[in-house]
């Protein structure tokens, strides 16, 4: 049997610690829960915010397409993804991943899958904005993530 | 034909989304890049590297040789940093 992933994007903050006790709760079947949270850095203290936009609707589907993938591939027993939109100061919330199954590996993995995945894949752009007031514009995407990807081909 | 540009797509173009009737010739997603790049400078500025905006069709990826007859949402954007 699969499970329904629990997917989420919105502008609020989310509690790591709430959201895994949601994901365990009455549940005698998950030995390992493997979490990711993503959080925004300042780049040395020349950030004042990430502003991320999003394609609302494709967003959503996009990072559930991703979660089926993980939960046909690895024998996981709950999946919660969350991922933020909006302006997000550094030491914030961007992203969390959980991932819970019988065994570590299976959880391990689909974390690392889906966080690689999002990356590329999920429609959501940032720009920074800085201290000084200026605006630093869109953040390129990086080739190494789009090269981690490959690491997850099936032979 | 509803078309939603996103992130610096959206800027060049300066508009959030827009409708347009399509020629008949238009018949793939390479075909309307290379077809909004003539439509104003906005439009030619956004699309002038073409080859590094990714699309989607009904709100799933897609790649330049997808035909658009069954578009009823086509959307234009750089390549993704989220995450």
């Amino acid at each position: 049997m699969t499970i329904t992933p629990s997917v989420r994007v919105q502008a609020e903050n989310f509690d790591l610690t709430e959201e895994t006790a949601k994901l365990t709760a009455g549940r005698f079947d998950i030995g390992a829960v493997v979490t990711f949270t993503g959080l925004c850095r300042d780049e040395g203290g020349q950030l004042s915010a990430l502003e991320l936009e999003h394609y609302p609707g494709m967003a959503e589907a996009e990072i559930s397409r991703i979660a089926e993938r993980a939960a046909e591939r690895w024998p996981i027993t709950g999946l919660t993804v969350i991922h933020r939109f909006g302006k997000i100061a550094p030491g914030e919330n961007i992203v969390l991943v959980i991932a819970a199954s019988p065994h570590r590996q299976a959880a391990f993995d689909a974390a690392n899958f889906l966080m690689d995945f999002l990356k590329t894949r999920a429609p959501f752009w940032k720009k920074e904005h800085l201290k000084s007031g200026q605006d630093n514009g869109w953040v390129d995407a990086k080739d190494l993530d789009e090269q981690a990807l490959t690491r997850w081909e099936q032979a | 034909m509803i078309i939603r540009y996103f992130a610096w797509v959206r800027e060049k173009v300066g508009v959030d989304e827009e409708q347009l009737v399509l020629p008949d010739s238009i018949q793939t997603v390479g075909d309307l890049t290379a077809y909004l790049a003539t439509i104003d400078d906005n439009h030619a500025a956004a699309f002038a590297e073409a080859d590094t905006i990714r699309a989607a069709i009904n709100q799933e990826h897609v790649d330049a040789d997808t035909p658009i007859a069954e578009a009823q949402e086509i959307a234009f954007f750089p390549p993704m940093t989220g995450g």
